[in-house]
């Protein structure tokens, strides 16, 4: 590795791959540094690996990621596989460590394209061994082929739910439910905006597809559920729920949740950048412009890092934020500029028909988010609960970060990273606020770095 | 709206001070920009050092440590104070010569906090420090507190007394004239007969504001803090000869200090890690605690403090005689805060303090 780039890419998913393909067949010398032992991002994860018949359970849309793979292989970009960025700074100095190593990098540009975590939603029992994420699940499955054997439980709200319980199907897994935590009411909220969804009518489509196949099946989805409990002593035992007025428990061992996913911001936080409270997507974002420029120059964002797009959308504001980089470095004019932008701006036109439907449509409910009950457990690494928050905030406590100082949670091997989200929503119900208003300040290294690596950097710095 | 003392700043000094005035039956308002301890005074290493004090400082430290042993009783909390002791290590023949001269000046000054330990004490106490080490500097009943924690708890003692608190709030124009001091601040205007400047690394723009010109710097020390480990160190740990200072809090994290300094964008209050000096700061802990090497730093950050030449602070009646000044802590205030609040409100109550504050006088620059 160079110590220094033109380009450095952050996140080999969509956005970072088209972005370092498009950089590089232009002249730029780049970097893509990736945390995951292969390209691909969590949505095309083990596209060089997988077999065949896997690939094909997992529907075509993984497969596209097949031509964006190979375009980075057949390009001379620098690929780094095993990478953790720990550090990023408004000078654009980077410090990774790769092999256990530590370094630090510079560049004349940044691009942030790291994706997006799964929304953290604290609900009572959420920490039991036995309820996961369904993202790492299909992680599981993407990577190593590793379905559940003795049946699942599947809840939350948002469309890979749906995707994961299709693909689960297709490989035989016994789903024994589907708890649909969409309230009913988000049918109203999302029908205005169904008129101009129908212009993007595929995602529709494939929605309707995926539901028409799980009903063959003969799945039973429950619609409408709220009161969301997983019960167990040391291990998940049963999940129990409301539903039509009754609460019914479900016995099993595997509860996998999704309530949708969130921008991956600790970089951009770590920078500086300016972020702003989304209440459509109902999370925090960096301010980026059309072409991907953050609030700090030379540290463009791209991909579900800049807000979430899905995968296509991805690819198409990786390469755009890649054409600018290009024009600021004079590798193109800006005759070349538009013209190598016209399909990327189509692309995004067209995705704006359907967001605001989805985000409607799957908007989590206030009191989830909000009002977990006292007990709670929100940060698991400091074992803070939901009544620890509550009550910081009513000794005066009135921001995040505050809650973070006195209570310590944020403040654990994670950093925040699982519960950041989470307290933001509650310390501001707390505070009789509509939406947060602030996050925890981020604090490097953004993953945990050892003394000895420490030890190794800028080895003539003196006392 | 009217009070009895307008106070700057709502760190630990500020509440402090209006704590002390509440007590004797006086009322306070603290007004700070930011919420309380936002910057040195709730992020700070929270020490509570005797050992090696600026000579100046001793009289004011020791008497500032009967008071953290007693913490409870003042503030209705221990602030999560613990008391190991503090020791200053000796590498080599010359560190012990320099820590020995140093404890003969305290016991000269008529003190006996300070005490040489040799090498079978030390290693005693700091079973897995590297094994070259001679001796040690030491104050048994120093120690460390959580500083938000305490923050907190000086921040709800005083409200409890009926001290009035401003957070967020900016200060337009300080005034003063025959009545006293007036305060435009966005939710009104605040007159009282006193004002005490407790603005941390922004009280020399408070100062200027009274025509009084200080040689303040701000700067941002850096912290980093590790993951849990299993217990292995008791007392906050120093070098003779090295920037360092490090303890192994309540829960088996490690937190290492080292007085290098983060880059500081003052106007826009924000720190940047200077992986660098870090970097200098990680290899002075494993050359002393070479088994420390895969431990894993989770976190890092820098306080926003006003430091001083002399890096004594300012702890003084302004040219005012109804304005005082208590900042330019220079990275040690901590542990001196509640013995702050006592000299300042002995000055604006009786006219004097029992202590010697002459070192501390705005006068000397």
């Amino acid at each position: 590795m160079k110590s220094h780039y033109s380009l450095v890419v952050i996140g080999a998913g969509p956005a970072g791959l088209s972005a370092a393909v498009v950089a590089a067949q232009h002249g730029l010398d780049v970097v893509l540094l990736d945390d995951q032992k292969a390209p691909g991002g969590q949505i095309y994860r083990a596209m060089e690996s997988i077999p065949a018949e896997r690939a094909k359970l997992l529907g075509a849309e993984y497969l596209r990621g097949r031509q964006l793979v190979s375009a980075l292989r057949e390009s001379n970009v620098d690929y780094f596989a095993d990478c953790q960025v720990w550090s990023l700074n408004n000078k654009l100095e980077i410090g990774l460590t790769q092999n256990n190593k530590a370094l630090m990098l510079t560049a004349d540009r940044v691009l942030l394209a790291n994706g997006a975590l799964e929304r953290p939603v604290p609900f009572p029992g959420w920490t039991l061994p036995g309820v996961m994420n369904a993202g790492a699940a299909q992680i599981l499955f993407k990577s190593h082929g590793i379905i559940p054997e003795d049946g699942v439980v599947l809840a939350g709200s948002g469309p890979l739910l749906l995707l994961l319980a299709w693909q689960y199907q297709h490989a035989g897994v016994n789903i024994k439910s589907i708890l649909d935590l969409t309230p009913m009411h988000n049918h109203l909220r999302a029908l205005p905006h169904l008129p101009r969804a129908l212009l993007a009518g595929h995602y529709l489509s494939k929605g309707m597809a995926y539901k028409k196949d799980l009903k063959m099946a003969g799945i039973s989805t429950l619609h409408n559920v709220s009161n969301l409990q997983a019960n167990g002593k040391n291990l998940l035992e049963s999940v129990s729920f409301q539903h039509k007025g009754r609460t019914e428990t479900l016995e099993t061992e595997l509860l996998l949740i999704h309530f949708g996913v969130i921008p991956h911001s600790q970089l951009s936080q770590a920078a500086g950048c300016n972020h702003q409270w989304d209440n459509s997507q109902q999370c925090w974002k960096p301010q980026v412009d059309k072409w991907g420029n953050s609030s700090i120059d030379g540290i463009p964002i791209a991909g579900d890092s800049a807000g979430i797009g899905g995968a296509r959308t991805a690819e198409h504001a990786g390469r755009l934020a890649a054409i600018q980089v290009l024009f600021q470095l004079n590798k193109i004019s800006q005759l070349e500029r538009k013209k190598l932008a016209h399909n990327d701006r189509k692309w995004m036109r067209e995705e704006r028909h359907i967001r605001p439907f989805l985000e409607a449509f799957f908007h989590i409910p206030g009191k989830l988010l909000r009002e977990p009950d006292d007990h709670t457990i929100v940060c698991r690494c400091e074992e803070v609960t939901a009544g620890d928050i509550r009550q910081a905030v009513a000794d005066g406590h009135q921001d995040s970060n505050q809650v973070k100082f006195l209570t310590r949670c944020g403040m654990g091997p994670c950093q925040g990273r699982q519960c950041a989200e989470a307290v933001s929503h509650i310390v501001a119900a707390a505070n009789k606020d509509n939406y947060p208003r602030a996050i925890y300040r981020g604090r490097p290294p953004v993953t945990p770095l050892t003394l000895g690596q420490l030890a190794t950097l800028y080895p003539e710095e003196q006392e | 709206m009217k009070t009895d003392v307008l106070i700057i700043g709502g760190g630990l000094m500020g509440f402090s001070v209006a704590l002390q005035l509440a007590m004797r039956g006086v009322a306070s308002l603290v007004v700070d920009k930011d919420s309380a301890g936002r910057h040195a005074s709730g992020v700070n290493a929270g020490g509570l050092r005797q050992l090696n004090r600026n000579p100046a400082e001793i009289p004011i430290s020791v008497a500032a440590a009967k008071m953290w042993h007693d913490i409870k009783s003042l503030v209705n909390s221990d602030c999560d104070a613990h008391f190991p002791g503090q020791i200053r290590v000796a590498e080599n023949d010359a560190d012990m010569q320099t820590l020995q001269i140093r404890a003969k000046l305290v016991r000269d000054l008529g003190f006996q906090h300070e005490e040489i330990i040799g090498a079978e004490e030390l290693y005693r106490l700091a079973p897995t420090l590297v094994a070259h080490c001679k001796g040690a500097l030491i104050c048994r009943n120093d120690g460390y507190a959580r500083p938000f924690h305490a923050l907190d708890a000086f921040r709800r003692k005083a409200c409890s007394l009926g001290v009035q608190y401003l957070p967020y709030t900016r200060i337009d124009a300080i005034e003063h004239d025959k009545k006293g001091w007036r305060l435009s601040l966005a939710k009104g205007e605040f007159r009282a007969p006193v004002l005490v400047n407790c603005a941390g690394a922004w009280a020399g723009r408070i100062a200027a504001a009274l025509d009084e010109q200080v040689p303040l710097k701000p700067s941002a020390p850096m912290l980093m803090i590790s993951e849990r480990l299993p217990r292995f160190i008791d007392p906050v740990f120093g070098a003779a000869s090295r920037k360092l200072s490090f303890k192994q809090m309540q829960n088996g994290t490690l937190l290492i200090g080292g007085a290098h300094m983060a880059e500081l964008d003052f106007e826009q209050q924000k720190t940047s890690i200077n992986w660098a000096k870090l970097a200098v700061s990680a290899r002075t802990v494993l050359a002393l605690f070479p088994q420390l090497e895969n431990v894993r730093i989770v976190r890092s950050w820098a306080g926003i403090e006003a430091f001083m030449p002399d890096n004594l602070p300012v702890i003084s009646r302004s040219k005012y005689s109804d304005a005082f000044h208590a900042f330019g802590f220079s990275a040690h205030g901590f542990q001196l805060s509640p013995v702050v609040g006592k000299i300042i409100s002995q000055l604006i109550l009786d006219d004097h303090t029992e202590f010697d504050i002459k070192p501390f006088s705005i006068e000397r620059f």
